[in-house]
């Protein structure tokens, strides 16, 4: 495999989710964290899961990830069933889980050394191009600890580029840093999915963050967990977060979300 | 450079005090020997041979069982972290025993073995590899499961995440457990010299002990120092540059 096909984009992934339903067993009970919940995502779709905690929206992610089995229901990846975690679906966590052992090139070579048809100097190629494309390029031999908060994430973002994905799969990835360092990150994963066209799952508890991202945005509602409301943002990209329209769509979006939650409290007070 | 003299500045008084002390008269010079006594012991014993003899045959026996430790305590270690049955059985044997201060096993050893250096390393292997399979299985479940399921969705599994993910995310704690296992062995082995006379080598417990019996105690304080010495320098040549190595690595504790 050359350099240029490896950096070229792949086609991105349709992501279907039909009737899936998931419960845990908590030492308070059993928790439905999904109930038959269906989903259709489009190729080089960007989809933001939002709700409030323990609607399921991360179970969901993990499904498709294929960290975790559904009970019931079927997860399909552009028609396959997915049963275990692949390399066309990279996943990006809350806590940056990268590897403090390695350095940070180390890490954005993890996944790639994992993947067959690339020499060793290709990989390096590659590994340069995605840190290249984070703006850490100068970092390559950092040690994790060294890094902010913000500069993790970014290199949690090459390595999961890094393999080439057709999916990106993000769970709450911002959600630890500080306002100015997720401003500047909305800019980068807005300019890096339009460049690099792939489907995009996006799990936030942030409405204005599902807003400013989204293509659409999935209300999800808790115990037990289902989608309540859909909402498409029709904004042209980039997006700024603090744009007048962008607020419109995100009281929207609340209000929603008001509402089922104090639906709720009604349930929790019979 | 101001840790270096003040750690030299401790020394030399501590040796002052110890001169001064010896040449009071208030102690019999038998059991207070001044330093300089010590020295010229240890410079004497060196010239003959003694103490290199006895250091070597020392050193031959701690090794052997330190490594034999190793061998099975990390691996052991490694698999009671991973596997529950394994925990609630060999581990909580493991636990029990390292509770057991490794002189304990002497009698035992004796009477199994006989005077033997077969007796010897089967007290220092007692020593060592119930506090190394402790010390591993613990640093193995400490470490976060993000990690595994980090390494999973870019396609590791089997071998690959025993050998690229939880063998170097339990690197720092194994290197405790290993040099928790080196002070218990030295500990171990020291006892079972002192217990076991054998006469296929003496090493420095056995030294110590005829030190006793001769009341020499230049002798005596002269092993005790060597003893003391080969345990910082094995610190000093075998952990630190290790544990300094992590400290950078991962960013934890302070680098001195």
């Amino acid at each position: 495999m050359s350099l240029e096909n490896e950096l070229a984009n792949t086609a991105p992934e349709r992501i279907e989710a039909n009737n899936v339903s998931k419960s845990f067993t908590t030492e308070r009970g059993k928790v439905l964290a999904l109930d038959n919940v269906s989903v259709k995502v489009g190729e080089g779709e960007f989809l933001c899961l939002v709700g409030p905690s323990g609607c399921g929206k991360s179970t969901l992610l993990n499904l498709i990830a294929g960290l975790d089995q559904p009970d019931s229901g079927q997860i399909l990846a552009n028609g396959e069933n997915i049963t275990s975690p692949g390399r066309d679906r990279m996943v990006m966590f809350q806590e940056h889980a990268l590897f403090p052992w390695l350095d940070v090139r180390g890490n954005v070579l993890f996944g790639l050394r994992l993947k067959p048809g690339l020499n060793s100097k290709e990989r390096q190629e590659v590994a340069k191009y995605y840190l290249h494309l984070v703006g850490l390029e100068k970092f390559e031999r950092a040690n994790i600890h060294e890094l902010s908060g913000g500069m993790k994430q970014r290199v949690a973002l090459a390595r999961a580029l890094a393999p080439n994905p057709r999916v990106l799969l993000m769970d709450e990835p911002f959600a630890a840093l500080d306002a100015l360092t997720r401003e500047h990150l909305y800019g980068d994963i807005q300019r890096i999915w339009e460049a690099r066209r792939k489907t995009i799952i996006f799990v936030t508890h942030n409405v204005r963050e599902a807003a400013c991202l989204g293509d659409r945005v999935l209300l999800f509602s808790p115990n037990p967990g289902r989608i309540r409301a859909e909402f498409r943002i029709d904004l042209p990209r980039p997006r700024d977060i603090n744009s007048v329209e962008l607020a419109r769509y995100s009281t929207e979006i609340t209000t929603a979300l008001k509402g089922f939650t104090a639906g709720e409290g009604q349930e929790v007070s019979e | 450079m101001i840790h270096r003299i003040s750690t030299l500045a401790f020394f030399l008084i501590l040796l002052a005090s110890w001169e001064a002390a010896s040449r009071s008269g208030l102690w019999s010079p038998v059991l207070l020997p001044s330093p300089l006594n010590v020295l010229e012991y240890m410079w004497q014993a060196t010239w003959d041979g003694t103490l290199w003899t006895a250091t070597l045959v020392t050193m031959q026996r701690l090794l052997l069982g330190y490594g034999i430790g190793l061998l099975f305590g990390v691996p052991l270690g490694l698999l009671t972290s991973r596997f529950r049955i394994l925990q609630d059985t060999l581990g909580l044997l493991a636990l029990g025993i390292q509770t057991l201060p490794s002189v304990c096993w002497v009698p035992l050893a004796l009477l199994w073995f006989g005077q033997t250096e077969a007796a010897m390393l089967f007290v220092v292997v007692m020593g060592t590899l119930w506090s190394v399979l402790i010390a591993t299985s613990d640093g193995v479940r400490s470490m976060p499961p993000i990690y595994l399921r980090a390494a999973r969705t870019m396609g590791s599994k089997g071998l690959h995440t025993w050998f690229n993910v939880i063998l170097p995310a339990s690197l720092p704690y194994l290197i405790g457990g290993m040099k928790q296992g080196w002070a218990f062995a030295w500990r171990s082995l020291m006892a079972a010299e002192i217990f076991v006379t054998i006469l296929t080598g003496f090493g420095l417990g056995q030294l110590l002990q005829y030190g006793r019996e001769l009341l020499a105690m230049d002798q005596v304080v002269a092993v005790m120092v060597i003893i003391i010495a080969i345990g910082l320098l094995a610190d000093r040549i075998l952990f630190s540059p290790w544990e300094r190595f992590f400290h950078k690595r991962w960013g934890t504790g302070s680098v001195n």
